[in-house]
């Protein structure tokens, strides 16, 4: 199976990454850009004996190592 | 007196630490790889060095904190041993758990490096009894990501239980409400940015770091 984790700040904690790249982008002159957030994304190949066994193996890699829920929220797919 | 350093991959204030510690104070300073599953018996401080462990991936001291060796720092830390996590260091300590919060990427996206002047907002803990009635100490931030954050309510918990130890005077990467440095609720776990082992003799500019770690050896 195909994971694959979305990981970004949560709202309200402040992305100073994503505020560079949307100054940047109004300078280039896209100014109905707004909200930028920059994130990452994890993916990898897992074994997993089904989806269901899979989402709740990934939620876990989340919570401990992938996403720091104090500051981040995370999504994951899987395919 | 006996302290250890532990030394992940990418640290760089390792040594720093220890003859920071060993000049201030005279302990004995035992340097701890972050694969042993033991640290040496007889602690009376451990420090959690600067820079940029684990490369900095994923997040800063993510991976540190699920090293092998702090499974034993946390356990050292229940157990009351004074520890002390510097930049990268509480870093560590707050994605191990050890302290509330994170630490975000600077608020203007630069890498500063300077001595900063500090508040020494709560003088009554076993880092900072020894700076008396002293309000100000300078010493040296040098971080990208020291902008502290914790939810309005673990701030006001931090606020409220005097476990804000340093604030900056000049705030230079967005910390919330200029926080520098803070303790866990049992006030034997401190995090900071600045670096005490950057400022332990005069000729470096300021010595008041070696008071904190004369402080936090003269408590246990």
């Amino acid at each position: 199976m195909k994971a694959k984790v979305h990981v970004f700040l949560k709202p309200g904690v402040l992305d100073v990454q994503g505020k560079a790249v949307e100054q940047a982008l109004h300078g280039l002159g896209w100014s109905g850009v707004e909200g930028v957030r920059v994130g990452k994304t994890i993916e990898f190949d897992l074994a997993a004996a089904d989806r269901a066994a899979a989402e709740a193996e990934v939620k876990a890699m989340c919570d401990k190592l992938l996403a720091n829920t104090v500051i981040e929220s995370y999504r994951v797919e899987l395919a | 007196m006996k302290a250890a350093v532990i030394v992940f991959p990418g640290s760089n204030c390792d040594r720093d630490c220890k003859v920071a510690v060993e000049r201030s104070t005279g302990a004995q300073v035992e340097m701890v790889w972050h694969g042993d599953t033991a640290l040496p018996a007889g602690l009376d401080l451990i420090v959690l060095p600067g820079g940029f462990s684990y490369g900095d991936y994923l997040r800063c001291g993510a991976m540190a904190a699920l090293s092998p060796v702090m499974t034993e720092v946390k356990a050292a830390a229940e157990r009351g041993v004074a520890t002390v996590g510097i930049c990268n260091g509480f870093q560590v300590l707050c994605e191990a758990g050890l302290l509330p919060g994170a630490l975000l990427q600077n608020e203007r996206l630069k890498y500063v490096c300077k001595p900063v002047a500090l508040e020494v907002t709560n003088a009554q803990t076993r880092f900072t009894s020894g700076y008396g009635g002293r309000r100000e100490v300078t010493m040296t931030v040098g971080n990208g990501e020291g902008n502290y954050f914790a939810d309005e309510a673990t701030l006001e918990r931090l606020e409220g239980e005097g476990q804000v130890v340093f604030r900056y005077r000049d705030n230079p990467n967005g910390s919330a409400r200029d926080i520098a440095g803070i303790v866990n609720a049992g006030g034997n776990v401190l995090g900071m940015m600045p670096h005490p082992d950057r400022a332990f003799e005069a000729e470096l500019g300021s010595a008041d770091g070696a008071i904190l770690f004369q402080s936090a050896l003269a408590s246990a």
